[in-house]
């Protein structure tokens, strides 16, 4: 055949032309313009030292005199401070820029996390079955029925009574990212178990069998790449939900502390200055955790319908 | 006046990379009481000529030329709301799959009833009376008391009996089959047929059988009419077309039918078909790696023991064991394979002949019994070198060539996984050899190596499928319906390529199939199974010329009667 000269570059080349998600994925104006959004937010969150105007995190650089100013563009506005600046004198355009850091930052480990503990669960309990299956499932029906952010508050107070307050201001992120990841690994573990067992009953399972490939081979080599499909729209999905739930959980105080202020802290700092006329505390994070879970969502849900088979 | 007339019906699908003409410039008539049988391959667009006339293309595609004219009524052009009075009353469609073509959740007769209702305005009263008639007429028992149960509640003969008789329920003019049997088992499939034949007769009905099966074309058309990608190809007396073939695809594929009456060396070579690159002349198997000597030592005896083999599988599992509830797939079978030999299993879906394969690869547990290869029973090896040992020797081609190859593996790796997996190359250029090798014997060539499965046809994807058999040398392989998926000229190629490899390499086979004359073409013994027993196990020649057992004689009977004339 004449294809056998072809380089491997130009084969991926080929590919990807020929790929019918990344067809789908250019001529989906809502795929493309919120993977772009959501894409620049993340670069604004990874270059943050560089482009923000100021360091919130250095309490040395604060001024208690830049205290709550409004936009630069309203009357008293400051121009070093775009957005206005909060109580403790902090710019919110930097605050944003470093809060969607951590937004960021918690989001992607939590759910890789999740689905680290849900794709092992959902597989081993897919592919062995029985009692291991009943037993992990059963653990999974009995956490479903408690609301995500239960759980997490759950975590968060038992790591409070157990470790010291000082201690606990350096680890809440950790707590956080563990709290959010332990509350969402039952969706990647019910599907991928799902998917395991209609997998495990097709031939080339069976062909593995007869080679004489062990089971964690099998498991991992063959049934894995074959269902991680929905897996990764469940895991963009998810990603918008441990933005919120990391959000929320700051804004009821029990998630990041004030001094390393997240989207969430900025809400609920803000929150409190509302009804005093300082609006733009609040609004302007609320805005930017409004855009980033919307884009996050909006492309989790095209690359849902463009994995479907059903809806070509 | 025809009753139906296809007038240069051309169907396109458009799609992103241009439009693909899945039906081009094709005509043709039914009269009443004539079977017309549309015959092809799959792609051939036989199907979408069907949907056509009932005007229910599968979107994209629409009719891009032509007209479709009914008792010398256009019909094509009609809106959407004339077209339903006339799709269903007067054209009946038949569709393949009894399994999903009636609604679980409803009875039977409510189904029949809705339709009755719908199509000639009936009172309900006189509707159920009708249906229970015509529950009577495709020969269902007790059609008064069978009427109100549900579909489960029928075999799948029964609920194709109960499909048909929703076809018939308006007093339809046509009526459209599209492989109204090719789900069911032979026996079943031969009363069906002759039911659809009776039918015909009696109410004066046109039909269109579309199928694969030149059995079924033989058995019952009076007109066939063959297709070739989206052409028609040649059309006229079904006897004339089947044994005086003019144009060259109806030849090639009447050729790749397989004999009942007598045993052919190979297929004759098949013209038309999807490329294959064969090896050249001079290259021997013997000097490739595949044909080298094995590194198994030698034994008396035979290749495969089976004894008193019994599988039971649990259906309802209870909290003591003793409650559980079986299905018992194996009743204890015994047989034997002797070194070299190629040995058939054949019986109809549900007789538990794939059982004993996945019994003897080691992927089912037999409950009792055993199985001994080359001399060595494998459930008693706990040593696991030794267990691969002899896992190496047999090897297994499976019968979906959809499913059995990991989707997501380039065919490179699918190959090398057991050449790797049994060390049975030095290092990664050597194995890259050995794939490349082994591709060129199956006939595919090296530039397959990179692609993925998806990228492949039936055909070229069971051959992938053979050449992983063959990566850990095998001597003992093990054919699982491997053809049963394929179109009958591609089936004759895998045919031909598995008897070759077969007699050069001298492999030991096992041959499951419910196909009689494919059996009859592959195997030196065959073992005949119903429900999980062997009924009988005889030489092919014998079996087909002096059966024993009663069972074997229907099934011999039923086989179609189609013969070829070369």
């Amino acid at each position: 055949m004449q294809e056998d000269n072809i380089s491997w570059a130009q084969d991926m080349r080929r590919r990807i032309a020929d790929n019918d998600i990344w067809y789908s994925f250019t001529h989906t104006p809502i795929a493309y313009i919120s993977a772009i959004i959501g894409l620049s937010l993340i670069a604004l969150a990874i270059f943050a030292p560089f482009i923000a105007p100021q360091n919130p995190f250095d309490l040395a650089s604060l001024d208690l005199f830049d205290a709550s100013l409004p936009p630069s563009w309203l009357d008293q506005g400051d121009q070093r401070f775009l957005l206005g600046t909060d109580d403790q004198g902090r710019g919110i355009l930097s605050t944003i820029f470093f809060g969607l850091r951590i937004s960021l930052f918690v989001g992607f480990t939590s759910v890789f996390l999740s689905l680290l503990i849900g794709v092992s669960l959902g597989l081993i309990s897919g592919y062995v079955g029985g009692r291991v299956d009943a037993v992990i499932m059963r653990i999974a029906d009995v956490q479903l029925s408690f609301p995500a952010i239960l759980i997490a508050l759950l975590i968060d107070g038992v790591f409070r009574t157990v470790v010291s307050k000082d201690l606990h201001e350096d680890l809440a992120l950790y707590v956080v990212i563990f709290a959010i990841a332990v509350s969402g690994w039952v969706q990647y573990a019910r599907t991928v178990r799902s998917s395991v067992m209609t997998e495990k009953i097709k031939e080339y399972v069976q062909a593995g069998q007869v080679i004489g490939l062990g089971s964690a081979r099998i498991m991992i080599k063959h049934i894995l790449p074959n269902v991680l499909g929905p897996v990764f729209v469940i895991g963009t999905l998810h990603l918008a939900l441990a933005i919120i739930i990391e959000a929320t959980l700051s804004f009821l105080g029990v998630g990041l502390p004030p001094t390393t202020p997240s989207l969430g802290t900025l809400i609920r700092i803000g929150n409190e200055y509302l009804f005093s006329g300082e609006w733009w505390i609040t609004i302007f994070p609320g805005l930017t955790l409004i855009i980033l879970s919307l884009s996050v969502n909006l492309f989790g849900d095209w690359l849902r319908d463009a994995l479907n088979p059903k809806l070509q | 006046m025809s009753l139906l007339e296809v007038k240069n019906l051309t169907v396109k699908f458009p799609s992103r990379k241009g439009d693909f003409t899945a039906v081009d410039d094709v005509s043709l008539s039914v009269e009443p009481g004539e079977i017309l049988g549309i015959v092809g391959e799959s792609g051939a667009g036989k199907s979408t000529v069907g949907n056509a006339i009932i005007s229910l293309l599968e979107a994209p595609g629409y009719m891009s030329d032509g007209s479709i004219w009914l008792k010398g009524g256009r019909i094509d052009d009609l809106d959407e709301n004339l077209k339903s009075t006339i799709r269903g009353r007067r054209i009946g469609m038949i569709f393949q799959d009894p399994l999903t073509s009636l609604n679980p959740l409803e009875t039977v007769g409510a189904q029949l009833i809705e339709t009755i209702i719908l199509h000639l305005e009936l009172s309900e009263k006189a509707a159920r009376a009708r249906a229970i008639d015509l529950l009577n007429q495709v020969g269902i028992e007790n059609a008064e008391e069978r009427v109100d149960q549900y579909p489960h509640q029928f075999s799948g003969g029964m609920r194709q009996r109960v499909v048909i008789a929703l076809a018939l329920c308006s007093d339809p003019e046509v009526v459209i089959a599209d492989e109204p049997t090719t789900a069911l088992d032979v026996s079943i499939q031969a009363q069906i047929l002759s039911l659809l034949r009776k039918l015909c007769e009696e109410r004066n009905v046109g039909m269109i059988m579309v199928t694969h099966d030149m059995g079924v074309i033989a058995e019952i058309t009076d007109r066939v009419a063959v297709m070739y990608r989206g052409k028609l190809v040649e059309i006229g007396e079904t006897e004339k077309v089947l044994y005086k073939p003019t144009h060259e695809y109806t030849k090639s594929l009447i050729s790749a039918v397989p004999r009942p009456d007598k045993k052919a060396d190979r297929f004759p070579l098949v013209t038309y078909i999807e490329d294959v690159e064969t090896l050249p002349e001079d290259v021997k198997l013997s000097d490739l790696w595949l044909g080298k000597t094995r590194d198994y030592e030698d034994f008396e005896g035979s290749m495969l023991t089976v004894e008193r083999l019994k599988l039971d599988f649990v259906t309802k599992r209870a909290i003591f064991k003793r409650n559980n509830t079986y299905f018992t797939a194996l009743k204890g079978v015994s047989f034997d394979i002797k070194q070299g030999e190629v040995f058939g299993i054949v019986g109809e879906s549900g007789s538990g002949k794939s059982t004993i394969a996945r019994c003897v690869t080691g992927i089912y547990e037999p409950s009792d019994g055993t199985v001994s290869i080359c001399g060595a029973d494998l459930n008693k090896l706990v040593d696991i070198n030794k267990r691969n040992y002899y896992r190496r020797q047999t090897q297994m081609v499976f019968q979906d060539p959809f499913s059995s190859l990991n989707g997501r593996m380039r065919v490179e790796n699918i190959i090398a996984e057991p050449i790797i997996f049994h060390k049975q190359a030095a290092d990664k250029t050597e194995v890259r050899k050995i794939v490349h090798e082994l591709l060129e014997i199956v006939g595919l060539g090296t530039g397959a190596a990179r692609k993925f499965p998806h990228e492949f046809s039936g055909g070229q994807r069971q051959r992938i499928s053979i050449a992983r058999a063959l990566a850990t040398r095998p001597r003992f392989l093990i054919c699982d319906e491997p053809t049963s998926a394929l179109d009958v000229s591609i089936q004759a190629q895998i045919l031909n390529l598995l008897k070759d490899l077969q007699e050069e390499l001298g492999l030991t086979m096992m041959f499951i199939s419910h196909d009689l004359p494919v059996i009859r073409q592959m195997c030196d013994r065959v073992a005949v199974m119903q429900s999980g027993e062997i009924l009988e196990i005889a030489e092919t020649e014998a079996l087909f010329n002096t059966p024993q057992h009663s069972y074997t004689k229907k099934l011999l009977e039923l086989m179609p009667k189609f013969r070829t004339s070369a």
